[in-house]
């Protein structure tokens, strides 16, 4: 009899679904000991629906395809010194933030989903978490070669690797990480498929892949199309797990609302970063912060947790507060990088007049009364040769790990330092806000083992005490680097490149 | 609260506990309304040291670089310890008067409210 040719259907199903196995000899839970711990039941696995509809033979295929092309366009923009196109220099900083924040926190997501594509019981979410794995591997490879080009003309990419693992502001992706990835693996999947991708990522994605198309990168823009069908991949697998746990049981739903709160928040936080970049960063801006969060959280986010709602779930609370510190965010997150640009691994500097205008119009209720003033005060010095840098190391946010800059916008006091404080067996524990001292307080045996960059430093932990020594530790070049833009290497490099005076 | 592990009593080791910083203990400063220091800084300080010794040379350090430092008369500075009201005195040390381990001092200055109405 003749081999039957299978159909599309019974294909899918025999590489994903059959790839499982009864356990006949073994206990199963022995098998899957991460399971049962986060308190989350699971009734019937094979409920899930399979959000990717793709099979692993198919993946690879597809994939290659993709990064072949992919990588021809990074060799045609090397071979035609794609750089020179950027709108300016300053931009490159963008990318700097990117390669030793971003790309990295990619790796560790690849790490996040091969441990839930081993834990997780279910097949077709062990498989949908194994793919998600090989994305995030992908993309921090693809990422390092669409910016290694800017690595041989500017500063500050080379060291990107050594520098996540132990820079001051790095350390705010990097816990971020490292929180996710040592709970459970609901609570990753929630965190980073739900929280992250799902409902925050046109907040980063978008921001930095139109940044780059309106600042002439195509290099960075082509690798945002690449990864944009993976991107679609992660938001389905991210809708998916929400509504699967929240069907399998009654009593996921509080656990899940907890991890939604806390990681839409902690989420939040690291995205300050993004909200600087677009405002400050761009030469070429195409959106406002506080319009990218109206627009991708307050219409289309208010749109999903309205649906959340029949299964019990409500809008964070945190949203309200977020809604108010949309008009300093951006502000107050540059001026603090711009008064520590010193000890930083980009450039930093005064935005020009027409940008002071822009933010002006951008934020009528904000920036004329609280941020102008300080840039002009800040340029003026500048001008005189007596640029400012902040003496001394902030303090910083037990939780996020951020430097305590926000005020007290959700009371209105927008020049009034937010301080939150807690005791916890004898010691004092210090806060930027009411929503990092409550995760704390939810988990105090997990944050008191934070690795808190400036303690570090007075521990005498990173080479020495005095900056230039924690500069070396860093693999910061100091006088490269760092501090202005203006008079910088990168400033002198790019005019004599564009035959600038 | 408690955290969930996979064993029962994990806890994280104390990174910030008192004995790993040297004899010093973390102390945090803020100038309310001088947002121009964008956030708090940190200092490790000798418990021993006078009050009077942070006043000469921890502040200035700190924050001598806003204009409105050099104006500040040191009588009429009102201190809070830890979110407390706090009258220093100069001369006894950081211990005696309550300063501990990853203490916040701040200090308002009435009618140095920063600059250009903006506090700044």
């Amino acid at each position: 009899m003749e081999a039957k040719k299978l159909n599309v259907k019974e294909k899918y199903r025999l590489l994903t679904r059959d790839l499982d196995w009864e356990f006949s000899y073994e206990d199963r839970k022995e098998a899957f000991p991460y399971e049962e711990f986060e308190g989350i039941k699971i009734t019937d696995w094979s409920k899930w629906e399979d959000p990717f509809r793709l099979t692993m033979d198919a993946y690879w295929k597809y994939q290659a395809e993709k990064e072949k092309k992919l990588y021809a366009i990074y060799d045609a923009f090397a071979q035609n010194n794609g750089h020179l196109n950027v709108s300016d220099a300053r931009y490159v900083n963008a990318l700097k933030i990117f390669l030793t924040a971003i790309s990295p926190a990619e790796y560790a997501a690849h790490n996040g989903f091969a441990f839930t594509g081993r834990q997780l019981g279910g097949i077709g979410a062990r498989i949908a978490a194994q793919m998600q794995s090989i994305d995030e591997l992908r993309h921090i490879q693809t990422q390092i070669h669409a910016m290694s080009h800017y690595n041989k003309h500017f500063e500050g990419f080379d060291e990107f690797s050594h520098m996540h693992d132990r820079v001051w502001y790095l350390s705010v992706p990097k816990s971020f990480f490292d929180d996710a990835r040592s709970s459970g693996p609901f609570e990753y999947i929630v965190a980073i498929s739900f929280a992250f991708e799902y409902v925050l990522t046109n907040l980063l994605f978008v921001p930095f892949m139109s940044g780059a198309a309106y600042n002439g990168d195509m290099a960075t823009v082509t690798f945002g199309f690449s990864a944009q069908s993976d991107e679609a991949r992660h938001m389905t697998l991210g809708l998916e797990i929400i509504k699967f746990l929240l069907e399998q049981h009654e009593d996921n739903v509080p656990i899940v609302q907890k991890w939604i709160d806390k990681w839409l928040w902690r989420g939040y936080r690291l995205l300050s970063v993004v909200a600087m970049m677009m405002d400050y960063m761009l030469p070429q801006k195409f959106m406002s912060w506080k319009e990218a969060w109206e627009l991708y959280f307050e219409d289309a986010g208010g749109a999903l947790f309205r649906d959340l709602e029949r299964y019990g779930i409500k809008m964070p609370a945190c949203a309200e507060l977020i809604a108010k510190e949309k008009d300093h965010l951006s502000h107050q997150t540059w001026w603090t990088f711009y008064t520590f640009g010193h000890a930083a691994a980009f450039h930093t500097w005064t935005p020009s007049a027409e940008e002071m205008d822009w933010l002006s119009e951008k934020y009528p209720d904000s920036f004329d009364k609280w941020y102008r003033p300080r840039f002009e005060m800040a340029a003026e010095l500048a001008e005189k040769g007596e640029r400012f840098y902040s003496e001394g190391l902030p303090q910083l946010c037990q939780t996020c790990q951020i430097p305590m800059f926000y005020t007290e916008c959700g009371d209105d006091r927008p020049d009034d330092t937010c301080y939150r404080s807690t005791h916890y067996q004898g010691e004092r524990f210090h806060f930027c806000s009411d929503h990092c001292k409550d995760i704390f307080e939810d988990e105090p045996e997990k944050y008191v083992h934070a690795w808190l960059p400036v303690h570090q430093i007075f521990q005498g932990n990173c080479g020495g005490a005095d900056l230039a020594d924690v500069m070396k530790y860093y693999k910061l070049n100091d006088g490269a680097v760092n501090a202005d833009y203006m008079g910088s290497s990168d400033e002198q490099r790019w005019k004599a490149l564009k035959g600038i005076a | 609260m408690a955290v969930k592990a996979l064993q029962e009593g994990y806890h994280g080791e104390f990174k910030d506990s008192a004995e790993k910083f040297g004899g010093a203990i973390v102390v945090y400063i803020g100038w309310d309304k001088h947002l121009w220091f964008c956030s708090p800084k940190a200092f490790p300080l000798d418990p021993n040291m006078p009050f009077g010794a942070v006043v000469e040379n921890v502040l200035p350090a700190g924050f001598g670089a806003h204009p409105q430092f050099a104006e500040i008369d040191w009588d009429k500075v009102e201190w809070s310890l830890n979110q407390q009201p706090f009258t220093p005195d100069m001369e006894k040390s950081l211990a005696e008067q309550g300063f501990d381990h990853k203490c916040l001092l701040r200090m308002k200055t009435p009618g140095l409210d920063g600059l250009h109405g903006a506090s700044i």
